[in-house]
Formats: structure tokens, sequence, C-alpha cells
């Protein structure tokens, strides 16, 4: 009897072919797209043919600028890092200690809280003007921005983890003798990390995106500046293979985290089989 | 050796009586169940005496002293679930209430201080039979373990009391004639003072020296909320005889007895 489509399960194999699918389709699409265009004008800079993109990778990856003698993808990739990490960074520090306060010590939960929840509700790009303004155009401004995009929602996640822990353990851990302070150190904190990190993982594409527009507004390199300086001359070639890079940097770093989880926190696997 | 008294004890939440009028004078190294109908307060009073509620009214005393206003040491805690402590291995979860006394700042120990708190640990799994889990997760364990675990974690701090919530409500009848075991012979040989609430009577009479039922006297709809639950029955197990007890199953069965839900 045939089985309902609900109830139908592709292979391994059929999975990878259907995952993969999708793919090629696209890449057939801009091909065919490419190649219609370029026949119709040579010069068309639309949708440039994949020559034309491995020989801008080949100058923008491989090739030290003439100028500085930096190879321009990989100083931009490292500015962009480096704005990246250190925001992340700071969001993370501000919203564990924040979060976890306000989650577990009902005088911290009584005075910041509100804060919190309103400056949660603020549009970050909204402070950006002001962000130039008073830490002018350089790396500060950016940094704050990444940190004011998540820090509060990375706050007010881990404050729900935090209340939501089973009020038995924190009980617990008292009638074993723990001050507040043992509790938080050796109870909340350890159970709050990989609830972070997860946290941190979904944060990852906000703190991008206030990366690059922030890049894109002032800065003297970076992979957003990049792009958006060669918009200009309508250098897809160039644009094309640094959003493929940025997609395959945001894909690294979630599955770097999403590692980091599995190996320092293995009582979160453990029992998962059983 | 630990006495309690529990002197006129109501309880209210935002009004509405939850339990009232409790009196108990309890004798040292008693083992007192507790049971009743659900949501009549039996968790209620347990938590009272754990002071992670405070009585509306009234007064609870152990060995003469007033209850702090909030969890201590001295009174030892297993619930239903969540007892033990889900990131630390079996040994870890013992060696806790070592390692917070032992080092306030970091509530952790290091080297040969750890080891040798570690070994100390061990020796108390093996005493509630899990020497062979030391290093396993709660989650590994099963749901008798992870009690066993639980109360192996209470014990290691010596308390004057032990207060037991359903604590093998979720085990299957033939893990629990083991455990029940196990929680007699560690009865004995603690002199600690014992209050466990539970759902089923037979426990309730195996292991209890003592056994009370909370019940509601009122019961019309219009009068819950403005009287409470308060202790209907009381009976010292280790002094009844055998018709007493046998009489007191038949009244508590059709009257509190519910089955587990
Ligand atoms: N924190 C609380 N706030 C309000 N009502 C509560 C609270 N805790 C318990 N109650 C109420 O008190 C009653 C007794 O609850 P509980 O002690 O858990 O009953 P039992 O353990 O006997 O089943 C229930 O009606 C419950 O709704
Ligand atoms: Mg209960």
């Amino acid at each position: 009897m045939a089985r309902r489509l609900i109830n139908r399960h592709p292979g391994r194999m059929g999975i990878a072919y259907l995952g993969l699918l999708p793919f090629v389709i696209l890449i057939f699409l801009y091909a065919t797209g490419s190649a219609l265009r370029l026949a119709d004008n040579p010069g068309d800079k639309l949708l440039p043919g994949f020559p034309a993109i491995a020989e801008a990778i080949v100058r923008v990856a491989f090739t030290p600028d003439r100028r500085t003698g930096e190879i321009v993808l990989w100083a931009d990739t490292a500015a962009s890092l480096a704005r990246l990490g250190m925001g992340l960074a700071v969001a993370t520090a501000l919203g564990l200690v924040v979060g976890i306060a306000n989650g577990i010590i009902p005088y911290v939960r009584a005075g910041l809280s509100p804060l919190v929840a309103v400056v949660s509700m603020v549009p970050p790009m909204a402070v950006l003007p002001i962000l130039f303004i008073v830490f002018g155009l350089g790396e500060l401004s950016k940094v704050v921005l990444i940190v004011i995009g998540i820090a509060p929602f990375l706050m007010r996640d881990l404050q729900a983890r935090a209340e939501e822990m089973p009020r038995e353990q924190l009980i617990k851990a008292q009638t074993l003798g723990a001050s507040s302070w043992q509790i938080v150190l050796r109870v909340v904190l350890p159970q709050m990390l990989p609830r972070l990190i997860d946290s941190v993982r979904l944060s990852l594409g906000p703190a991008w995106l206030f990366l690059i527009s922030a890049e894109a507004i002032a800065a003297e390199g970076g992979l957003g500046y990049r792009i958006f300086l060669v918009r200009r001359y309508l250098a897809m070639d160039v644009i094309l293979p640094y959003v493929v890079w940025i997609t395959l940097l945001a894909i690294a770093s979630d599955l770097l985290l999403r590692a980091v989880n599995r190996r320092l926190f293995p009582w979160l696997e453990a029992g998962r089989g059983m | 050796m630990t006495q309690v008294t529990v002197r006129d004890v109501w309880k209210e939440y935002d009004g509405n009586v939850v339990i009232e009028r409790v009196n108990l004078d309890v004798a040292a190294h008693s083992f007192v169940s507790i049971v009743g109908p659900s949501g009549c307060g039996k968790s209620t009073f347990l938590r009272m005496l754990l002071s992670q509620e405070i009585p509306t009214r009234g007064e609870i005393r152990v060995d003469g002293a007033p209850l702090p206003p909030e969890p201590t040491e001295e009174r030892g805690v297993v619930f239903q679930r969540y007892s033990v402590f889900p990131h630390l291995t079996a040994a870890e979860n013992v060696a806790f209430g070592l390692e917070v006394a032992a080092s306030p700042l970091l509530g952790r120990l290091f080297g040969n201080r750890r080891r040798a708190v570690l070994e100390q640990c061990r020796a108390a799994l093996d005493a509630v039979g899990l020497g062979a889990a030391c290093d396993k997760y709660p989650a590994q364990l099963s749901g008798g373990m992870q009690q066993r675990l639980a109360i192996a974690q209470a014990l290691i701090k010596k308390p004057k009391v032990l207060l037991l919530d359903e604590p093998f409500g979720a085990l299957d009848p033939g893990i629990r004639v083991d455990i029940h075991k196990l929680m007699l012979k560690l009865f004995d040989e603690t002199g600690m003072t014992v209050f466990m609430v539970t759902h089923d009577l037979r426990e309730a009479f195996h292991l209890g020296t003592r056994l009370i039922a909370f019940d509601r006297y009122k019961t019309r709809p219009e009068e819950i909320g403005v009287y409470g639950a308060t202790i209907t029955f009381d009976l010292p197990l280790d002094r009844a005889s055998a018709r007493e007890k046998g009489e007191a199953l038949d009244e508590l069965q059709d009257k509190v007895a519910v089955q587990p839900a």
C-alpha cells in the first residue's frame, strides 16, 4: 500500500542529493543567465561569468595590493573578525553577568531588569549616529554597535534561562550549605554557559548585520566596507565572492560554537542515547 | 537526636488558607509518614519545615530553636525530581556539600584535597549501592539510582532532619522495595528525624514510626480557601497493635489514599 506523504522518508543518499539539488539549480540558473547576458553584451557587469569571478578572486585573495602590499581579502577579514570578536566577547560577558544576576538575585532584578527591557527595544541602527558622534568613526563605535545590538538579547535570554532553572536545585544547594556566591558559581553558572553559547550562536546573524552596516557607513577596511566600496564600480565579480566568503565565515563560527558546547559540556549529551 | 515541634501553624497564599492549626510534637529519631489527598498542603507543610516557605502564623522549632528563615544544612531534602545537579557526576554531586564547606571562595577543591573528598564520596555512594556509578552523570542513571544519589548527597552533610517529598513516587514498585530497605537502614544508622510525604499508604506504614494524615474538614466549594487542611489522623506506628494498624489502613484507604497521579 502506498504510504502517506508524511510517512515517506528519503534515504541517506536521497537526503544528500535533495539537499544539494537547490544549490546546483541556483548555480546553473546563474551560469545560464550570465552566459545569455554576456552573449548580448560582453561588457556586462551584472552577472559576471565564472572566469571573471575567478580572476577577481585571484586578485583580491592571492595578490598583494600594489599600494599597501597587503592582500585585500585577508586584511578585510582580519579587520572584520577583530571587530566582530571584540563585540561578541564584550556582549557575551555582559550578557552572562547581567543575565545571571537578574535571574538569581531579586534585588538586582528589581533594579536592572526594567532598564534591560527598555534598552532592548531601542533599534540599534537608530543610535549608530550617536555612537559615531560620541566614539568617533574608529573601531570603538563599530564594536559598541554590536554590543548594543546583541547584549540586551543575551541578557534577557539568560535571565529567562536562569529563572526557569528548577527551584529544587537552588533549595538543594542551600541545604548543602552553599552561599549565594557559591550557588552562582557552582550551580547556576556551569548550567548557564552552554545556554549562553547557544544564544550567542543565535546572535551571530544580527552581529554580522550590525558589523556590515557600521562598516558600510564608515570604515577604512573590512568586509562590509569593501563590498560597499566596490559597489560604486558595479564590481559584482568582487561582491559575489565576498558574500559567499562572509556566509562561509558565519557558518564556520556557528559550527565552532556548537563544537565548543559539545566539547566543554559533556553532561549535556550524557544520557541522550538512553 | 532531634525533636521537632510545630505550634499552631497556618499557611495562606493570597488570603487562601491552605493549612491551619497544625500542632505536632515529634520525638527524636522519628520517621513521620505524611499522607493526604492531592493538593491538601503536604508539600507546603514540608516546605515550611525546610524554610522554603514561612508560616503565615505559628512557629516551628527544631531542638527548641526557632527555624531560621531560609534553608540550612541541618535540614536535608530529597524532592521527587531535580534533586541532583545535572552537570556534576554522581561523586561530584555528593562532594558538593563538602566542597562548599571547605572552600568559601570557589566552592571547590583541587589536587589532593579534592581526591580525598572524592574518595569519601565513593564510600558514601557505595553505601547506597551506587559504587559503580561514581563517574556517571545523573542523566545516565535510572530514576531509582538518581534518588539514591540524592539521598547520599543529602546525608553527607549529616542533617538533623531529612525531608522527603514523594521521593519514590516516580519509581517502579520493584525498585521501591530495595530503596525502602536502604532507607530503613540509613534511618537506623544516622539517628536523624525523617519527614516523608507519600502517596503510597503501604510505603507510609512500612517505613514510618508515625503516620499523620492531612485533610480538609470542610469540603464544600464555598469553604475552600476559607478553611484549610489540618492533621486529621495521627498514629504512632511503632506502638500501634496490628489491629489498630489494620483499622487505620481501612479508614485511610477510602479517605486519603489517592492513586499516584
Ligand atoms: N506558591 C504558591 N502560591 C499559591 N498557592 C500555592 C502555592 N503553593 C501551593 N499552593 C496551593 O496550596 C495547595 C496545597 O499545595 P501542595 O502543598 O503542593 O499540596 P500537596 O503536596 O498536598 O499535593 C494547593 O491548592 C496549591 O495550589
Ligand atoms: Mg505535593
